[in-house]
């Protein structure tokens, strides 16, 4: 009996997780499913050096403290500093940059966002969705429009590394897929491999603890399940005498 | 002197001038309980655990917060990332809120099942509605504290509800934010609401509770009193000491409990967006409203009757007045049959669709409104007031006269609130939905005439195994 109702109980909260419902997306972004997993360390490494690469020019990582990021990466703090600093930055800051919000608003429109917390925010696979959906469309400045975000003012970064594409509609506007007009630096695979390294790189800044918290809590759980059965059979030996 | 002669003088010494023993032996040791609760009976020292979990874990992150506008965020995230196991921390105490609510819901479930409000416990049940008002505030302030999107926008419309009162609404809303917009000080003044004030006042609800159920004894699932039946040592026949019976068995509650609050927050701790919605992880901005406002889940069935009535004065007044009619239920629900063992068959129905009513109410909170949800939303909130309605018109047996009285009047009343808001558009899904109403209220109200489905069971003397 009692253990019907835990089991019950269990697939209630389970189904409320799950009940949590995808918001209402067109059916071609549905697709951009990232491949994430932050266990890949040399995935985190990869996308850790796009970032700095082709991203920290504008955007922060204003919560992300090196030292934390280079232990959790398995870089030693020395080549660190060497290899993924471009500001002279010391191993216990933050990664901020230098680019300050005045002459960002002025140059882009808008001020780049920190993106520390972006992947909880937006979702476990917006970056990669981002990263994948420009298309050109001459009617904006940077020369670019995106699915995911649309009318955004951010250009596209990688542009040389994807190449150009343009989107296919249908009579209603409903967008149908991409058509390639011309060729990047990497193709398709490895377009895909390095935008999800990105993206599965800022799942990991969002919440660094989550490496930590899984493996904890396998072991709080195990002790929990002995507890619990100890606390049953206590209870069982106790209540014998009860009529 | 040898040293357990030490120790018990020890003791006795301190009980002469404190009751420690007394107390021990008034409350746990000889505290008769009946021996009978079932799976519903944990939830009450779950609900103390949980108390005892947020107040630890609150002292903790209080360490590290900073109530501040500016740094309010930034401390959390500082929290998550920086402080040794500050993520760990955070995370009860953001389960641990909806945890509380969970046990809490069960915990008033169990009541209404077993009458547990009915008399001689009416003040036990008043000061638990005195609670969960206050775990409202508590949670709701708390809510705040990150600074995050929905933290701004959902005490807007929360505290906007203050602002439609009629006469002093807009001078009211001005002194609970303490600006004309939410901002610095109402931060500051939630945060010391939050830590201080309200912990305090639910601390004391909790003593006023536990001793008033200590004074009159537990419920138990058969609804029986056992203090009628008593051995020549005046100690009931049914009842077990609470020590080491209960303690024990609490214990097993408590294991399996903390399993699936370890298992939330180690590998689920957003839950899906129900306990940390997605747009809190944004910085409060009071220039950008999110698309869609959500409160948190445990406030979404009260949120779905503000909404299902469109003008917002009269919304926060059915609100209102669906948790001030928890405080009179002892008074409405007079049938002196307690638990739902020996009760009718409609009874159980009326119970069986609040309690539906109450989770689908919850389910269209979280939602935009459409159409469809919101005639959903009107029609399971007056099923919400019915069930209140229904529990009266069952107190007793009642005439033929009176129940068709009975019925027709329920039914006028939603017909002409139908005819207030009917037009050309909506008459449709009015006439469908009101139609459905109008069969329930006249099944429940004139079924007893003419089936038995309100035939009640006999009442045993004794507990049943």
């Amino acid at each position: 009996m009692m253990i019907k109702k835990i089991i019950f109980f269990l697939i209630l909260l389970l189904s409320i997780n799950f009940s949590y419902a995808a918001e209402e997306k067109n059916e071609l972004l549905l697709k951009y499913k990232a491949d994430n997993n932050i266990n890949n360390k040399a995935s985190l490494q990869r996308g850790a050096k796009y970032f700095v690469n082709y991203c920290s020019g504008c955007h922060s990582l204003k919560y992300m403290r090196i030292k934390t990021l280079a232990s959790d990466l398995g870089i030693d703090e020395e080549s660190f500093l060497m290899n993924l600093n471009f500001s002279d930055k010391k191993i216990g800051e933050t990664m901020t940059i230098a680019m300050n919000s005045s002459d960002a608003a002025e140059w882009f429109e808008a001020i780049p966002p920190d993106l520390s917390l972006v992947s909880r925010s937006k979702g476990q696979d917006y970056v990669f969705s981002l990263l994948n959906t420009y298309y050109i469309d001459d009617a904006k400045s940077t020369g670019f429009n995106n699915l995911t975000y649309p009318n955004t003012v951010m250009p596209h970064v990688l542009v040389s590394l994807q190449g150009e594409q343009n989107v296919k509609i249908d009579k209603e506007n409903n967008p149908l897929g991409f058509e390639i007009l011309s060729k990047g630096t990497l193709n398709k695979k490895e377009y895909i491999e390095l935008t999800n390294d990105i993206n599965n790189f800022l799942v990991y800044v969002s919440e660094p603890a989550k490496l930590k918290r899984q493996s904890i809590g396998v072991w709080v759980l195990i002790f929990l399940f002995i507890f619990s059965i100890v606390a049953y059979y206590t209870k069982k030996e106790y209540w014998n005498d009860v009529k | 002197m040898d040293d357990k002669n030490k120790s018990t003088g020890v003791i006795s010494w301190i009980d002469e001038r404190l009751p420690i023993l007394s107390f021990i032996r008034n409350h746990l040791t000889h505290y008769y309980t009946p021996k009978n609760f079932n799976f519903w009976y944990f939830f009450g020292s779950l609900a103390f655990l949980i108390l005892f979990i947020q107040i630890f874990t609150g002292i903790f992150l209080a360490m590290h917060y900073k109530p501040d506008a500016n740094l309010a965020f930034d401390s959390v995230e500082y929290i998550m990332r920086d402080v040794n196991l500050g993520w760990l921390i955070r995370y009860m105490h953001s389960t641990g809120a909806s945890a509380f609510f969970i046990v809490i819901y069960l915990h008033m479930f169990r009541a209404l099942m077993y009458g547990s409000y009915k008399n001689p416990r009416e003040l036990l049940w008043l000061f638990g509605v005195f609670i969960y008002i206050a775990l409202m505030a508590e949670a709701f302030m708390g809510y705040l504290l990150p600074w995050g999107q929905m933290s701004y926008w959902g005490a807007q419309v929360i505290i906007n509800l203050f602002t439609t009162i009629p006469f002093i609404g807009p001078e009211l809303g001005i002194w609970i934010r303490g600006d004309f917009a939410i901002s610095d000080p109402t931060l500051t003044r939630f945060f010391a609401l939050h830590i201080v004030a309200v912990p305090m006042v639910i601390l004391l609800l909790v003593i006023l509770h536990l001793s008033a159920l200590h004074t009159v004894g537990s419920n138990n699932p058969d609804g029986i009193e056992i203090k009628k039946n008593k051995d020549a040592n005046g100690i009931p026949l049914d009842g077990i000491p609470f020590h080491p019976y209960y303690t024990v068995k609490d214990f097993v509650g408590i294991g399996v409990f903390l399993f699936l609050f370890a298992l939330i927050i180690f590998f689920i701790p957003e839950m899906g967006g129900f306990f940390l919605e997605h747009a809190n992880f944004i910085p409060a901005n009071p220039l950008v409203t999110p698309e869609h406002i959500a409160p948190v889940w445990y406030f979404t069935p009260f949120y779905s009757i503000l909404r299902a009535i469109p003008d917002p004065a009269y919304g926060a007044l059915a609100m209102a007045l669906s948790i001030i009619v928890l405080f009179f239920l002892p008074w409405i629900d007079k049938n002196p049959v307690k638990s739902i063992r020996y009760r009718s068959i409609l009874f159980k129905i009326n119970l069986f669709v609040f309690v539906i009513s109450f989770l689908i109410l919850g389910y269209l909170g979280v939602k935009a409104p459409t159409p469809l949800y919101n005639v959903l939303a009107l029609r399971f909130s007056e099923i919400y007031f019915i069930f209140f309605i229904l529990s009266y018109f069952y107190s007793k047996p009642r005439e033929k006269i009176f129940s068709y009285s009975f019925s027709g009047i329920l039914i006028i009343l939603i017909v002409i609130y139908d005819l207030m808001r009917v037009d050309s558009n909506n008459y449709i899904s009015i006439l469908i939905s009101l139609l459905i109403i109008c069969i329930f209220v006249a099944f429940m109200t004139l079924s007893p005439i003419y089936t038995n489905l309100n035939r009640e069971k006999e009442v045993p003397n004794r507990l049943t195994p």
